[in-house]
């Protein structure tokens, strides 16, 4: 309701902002997208994955979402007042 | 070492240590200076009660049968909590701003505050947590026995049974101590957070700590072990792709939907902001604690004999190479992942049976009944105390019909497939306005039978509940009722194929079911309530201040709250508004509070529809409506403003009505008190000039006419003397002129006195003393203080009108002060006159008039000269005085 209250085109600093808060929203896609990879794997003959580089993909993928995530809120520290503001 | 009696005493001193700390960490929010207890480390911290002896113990198991599928149960909640911006903020704040306290109050509070939706998911919440906390009891009852199989000569528990079920009673003792020893009214509590936060660092050190001694003291290294994991039964990727995928999307979903996890996420939530420290905090513990478990059990399958069971490696392990030591840390993070989880379950659980299922029964029967008394709170706390016992006894049974043998994990993944059946209400909830009561309803119904169908009697084994018959060739001998063959699909793995069914009809009937039926105005109410929730954080019902009845609600909050905090609420809300005495302006604000206060004792829903039954009913503001009719934002903040405006006005009105009203009232009363002490004082001069004009004018008069004329005149004198000291006393007393006598004496000698010098005995007027003991020493004026204590009996003995009068006398202390209560049976003073009693010259009715209406006003004044008060207390059942002194003046008895 607010979204159509506020104006089209935004200040550097808040467009900035806006789009944290979408990478922030796409960050749980993509741990799935990156945890999905393992479907992929064949499970038979002579190309099957060694547990310790599933393993440590894994992990991987775990302490890089981690830290994504981390970075991410340093952005968004000061945005939920703004954010706030935004509603009537 | 190793000992099972030294076992059991480290227990049970481990226990006592949690019990200190979350002690103190009560204390320290109770005086306010816990700033370090709400910071967003403990909360991170209190979310680990995700990681159950399921984690501990489990998750080793599972990963020496099936590989890396273990990980999938970690990596659900990774995805939720990463992906916080989404869900997580958003139920945190419905959750806060809506004061909810439990997953069972948001869903029925969305959907219309339904109290039959309330009870069904409060049934599925025990139903499906059963098979989770069976999952505790036999993992710590499996750890003992590993211990004992060590050494065989330590004193043992009769078998396996008899040690679940000591293990279960000491968790329900524990439970209760800590869970319900207070009612908070946002349903938080410090101290267990406090000790879970505790619980979790030391499972996590124990996990790594047997990691550490795997890798390092085993293994050979790093790259050593990773070779030896390769080389393995467990060596290569074989994990089958749905259920991959299923269990993720199911611990996603139990993560959000477990009662517990709903406690700490969003009702333990003390501040927003927590939750993006936990975003990325969390996940990293989950991945700490998850990093160790396939080197433990590729270490365990290698160095244990055959047959061995891999859930119990973690202790096993260190066990076998005679390390004692590590063992039992290993021992007591096992068992502090199953206590943190079965605490805060218990306590989740029976927050949700009390506050729905036992108080929407209990209200109404007990209607009526002890008017004062805080009766409610106490049955609360007994019906949560009987919740948790009842829970934990389920859970014991569980584990007994189940037969405690099968794997860890595949009775946790049953737990989570029940609980899991919320989430398509949860998320309807807060993101779709269209869903409504009916649609999640049929919802959960579909959900719940397919899954207790299909997953949950199935695992009792054939003939405990389904005969082999059943599940063999389906109900009725209908192939398409195969429990574990829905609709005729074979093949397809028993969790993979109760999570297909069950979520996709559960999905399907709530939306079917929220699209053809049309919501009621409450609903839609509160959906546009929680799916905008960052659009209009405001207060959720504002209640209209109308003409209320204050004193009602006093009646009402004493009976449920306890007279004593409902006293002191009702008594800071009137002094923060700037007034005197007991009874505040009800305003919204007030109200609010009011309600909230409620709220912790008998769940929103209840104190909502209590205060409704006296404030009639809620008002949805002109806010509130606008904004479901999708109004413009300024309009809404304009016309909210004007009303916000407009009550305020209404009711500074309303308080300077009041006050005129006092003001005329007052001069009435000088009026009045002109002619009164005109009269009183005439009259006995009257019959002084007069008789002593016979005295002195005629001639023979006989002696006894002599004495009885002379008896007159003096007795004439006396009154006019004791009016004129009344009057000189009080004016002495309001110039601060008085001088106090101060001198020691006994509270109980002082109100005896009191009782004897009123002849109060011998009038037919009955007096009850209770409360402390009286014989508390004082140091004040005691002449002053017995005048006050006269006056008031004296007014009981002339005023109470019942047949049978009665004086009830207590004596209370509490924060710092001396609290003495005259409270008769009488009729009370009306509410109109109550201001007024303590004015000068005021009287309540012309009945029985006996003084000048000196006698309260005095009584205040001497009062305010000790240093203490004295009140009417309204909403006692008669006329009720209280005089309050500091304890200051008060001497410790001998």
């Amino acid at each position: 309701m607010s979204r159509k209250q506020s104006p089209l085109f935004l200040e550097r600093r808040s467009y900035r902002v806006r789009r944290v808060m979408d990478a922030a929203k796409l960050m749980p896609f993509l741990g799935a997208a990156l945890w999905a990879v393992p479907v992929l794997w064949s499970g038979e003959g002579e190309n099957q994955v060694p547990t310790s580089r599933a393993i440590l993909y894994i992990f991987l993928v775990w302490a890089a979402l981690a830290a994504g995530t981390l970075f991410l809120t340093f952005w968004l520290d000061d945005s939920i007042d703004s954010d706030r503001k935004e509603g009537p | 070492m190793g000992a099972l009696n030294i076992l059991v005493a480290v227990c049970l001193t481990y226990v006592a240590l949690l019990f200190v700390v979350a002690f103190m960490a009560e204390r320290a929010a109770l005086r306010g200076r816990a700033t370090w207890l709400r910071s967003p480390l403990v909360y991170t911290l209190s979310l680990s009660i995700y990681c159950t002896a399921w984690t501990f113990y489990g998750a080793v198991g599972n990963a020496a049968r099936s590989g890396l599928e273990f990980l999938t149960i970690y990596i659900g909640p990774t995805l939720v909590m990463i992906g916080w911006w989404w869900g997580l903020r958003k139920l945190v704040r419905v959750g806060r701003t809506q004061r909810i306290t439990s997953i069972a109050d948001l869903i029925s509070s969305r959907y219309g505050k339904s109290p039959l939706l309330a009870v069904f998911v409060t049934l599925i919440a025990v139903i499906g947590t059963t098979p989770y906390i069976a999952l505790q009891l036999q993992s710590v009852t499996l750890s003992f026995a590993s211990f004992a199989k060590v050494d065989p000569q330590a004193m043992q528990f009769a078998d396996s049974d008899a040690t679940a079920l000591w293990v279960a009673g000491g968790l329900a003792v524990f439970t209760i101590l800590f869970g319900t020893r207070n009612l908070d009214a946002n349903e938080r509590h410090h101290g267990v957070v406090m000790a879970i936060a505790l619980e979790a660092v030391v499972k996590l050190f124990a996990l790594v700590a047997v990691g550490i001694f795997v890798v390092w003291g085993l293994g050979g290294g790093v790259s050593e072990t990773l070779a030896r994991i390769d080389a393995s039964d467990i060596g290569t990727w074989q994990v089958d792709n749905g259920r991959w995928a299923a269990m993720t999307m199911l611990s996603a979903a139990a993560f959000l939907t477990l009662p517990r996890m709903f406690q700490v996420l969003v009702v333990e939530n003390e501040n927003e902001r927590h939750l993006r420290t936990a975003s990325w905090a969390f996940p990293t513990y989950l991945m700490i604690m998850s990093l160790f478990v396939v080197p433990i059990a590729v270490v365990g399958l290698d160095v244990m004999p055959e047959g061995a069971n891999p859930d119990q490696f973690v202790l096993t392990v260190p066990l076998s190479q005679g390390h004692q030591g590590l063992a039992m840390l290993s021992f007591l993070g096992g068992f502090s992942s199953a206590t943190s989880m079965v605490i805060v379950a218990a306590i989740a659980l029976s927050t949700m049976v009390s506050n729905h299922i036992v108080m929407p029964i209990w209200l109404p029967i007990a209607q009526g009944g002890a008017v004062i008394s805080g009766d409610v709170r106490s049955v609360v706390l007994l019906s949560r105390r009987f919740s948790i016992v009842g829970v934990l006894a389920l859970g014991y049974f569980y584990y007994r019909f189940s037969g405690g043998g099968a794997a860890l994990t595949a009775i946790g993944l049953i737990s989570f497939a029940g609980v899991a059946q919320f989430l398509p209400a949860l998320m309807g909830a807060i993101f779709w306005r269209g869903s409504n009561h009916l649609g999640a309803m049929a919802g959960l119904l579909t959900g719940f039978l397919i899954w207790a169908y299909s997953l949950l009697l199935p695992s009792f084994g054939p003939g405990v509940f389904l005969s082999a018959e059943v599940l063999e060739h389906g109900l009725w001998g209908i192939g398409w009722l195969k429990p574990q063959a829905l609709f005729g699909i074979e093949g397809l793995d028993p969790v993979v194929h109760t999570v297909l069914w069950s979520m996709s009809l559960n999905t399907g009937a709530f939306v079917l079911f929220s699209i053809v039926s049309f919501p009621q105005p409450l609903e839609r109410l509160q959906g546009a309530q929680f799916v905008n929730v960052f659009q209009h954080s405001g207060n959720p019902q504002g209640w209209s201040g109308g003409v209320a009845q204050a004193e009602d609600l006093m009646v009402m909050a004493q009976r449920i709250l306890g007279p004593v905090e409902a006293q002191a609420l009702f008594q800071k809300a009137a002094v923060d508004q700037g007034l005197v005495g007991f009874l505040p302006e009800p305003t919204p604000e007030f109200l609010q509070s009011l309600e909230r206060e409620l709220a912790g004792s008998v769940g929103a829903a209840t104190a909502h529809a209590m205060v409704s039954q006296i404030m009639g009913r809620a008002t949805v503001s002109v806010e509130d409506l606008l904004a479901v009719a999708d109004e413009t934002a300024q309009m809404m903040e304009y016309s909210s403003q004007l009303e916000a405006k407009s009550t305020e006005l209404s009711r500074t009105a309303r308080q300077l009505r009041a006050a005129n009203e006092k003001l005329t009232q007052l001069s009435v009363q000088k009026d009045a008190f002109l002619s009164q002490i005109s009269h009183e004082l005439r009259t006995p001069m009257t019959s002084i000039r007069s008789f002593s004009e016979i005295l002195r004018d005629a001639d023979e008069l006989s002696p006894a006419d002599l004495e009885k004329y002379a008896n007159i005149i003096h007795q004439e004198a006396i009154r006019l003397t004791r009016l004129l000291d009344d009057l000189l006393d009080l004016s002495v007393l309001e110039n601060g002129q008085v001088n106090l006598n101060i001198r020691q004496g006994a509270l109980q000698d002082l109100i005896s006195h009191a009782i004897a010098s009123t002849g109060a005995e011998t009038s037919g007027l009955s007096i009850r003393r209770s409360g402390i003991a009286e014989s508390i020493m004082m140091e004040t004026d005691l002449d002053r203080l017995a005048q006050v204590f006269i006056n008031l009996i004296a007014n009981a003995q002339k005023y109470c009108d019942a047949d049978q009068p009665e004086l009830t006398i207590q004596v209370t202390e509490r924060g710092g002060y001396l609290i003495i209560d005259f409270t008769d049976n009488g009729s009370g003073i009306p509410a109109q006159a109550q201001d007024m009693v303590f004015e000068k010259f005021s009287r309540v009715s012309d009945r029985q008039a006996g003084g000048a209406g000196l006698g309260l006003a005095i009584c205040r004044e001497i009062m305010s000269r000790l240093g203490g008060a004295i009140a009417y207390l309204p909403g006692q059942g008669g006329a009720s005085f209280r005089v309050s002194l500091p304890i200051t003046l008060k001497m410790a008895a001998q």
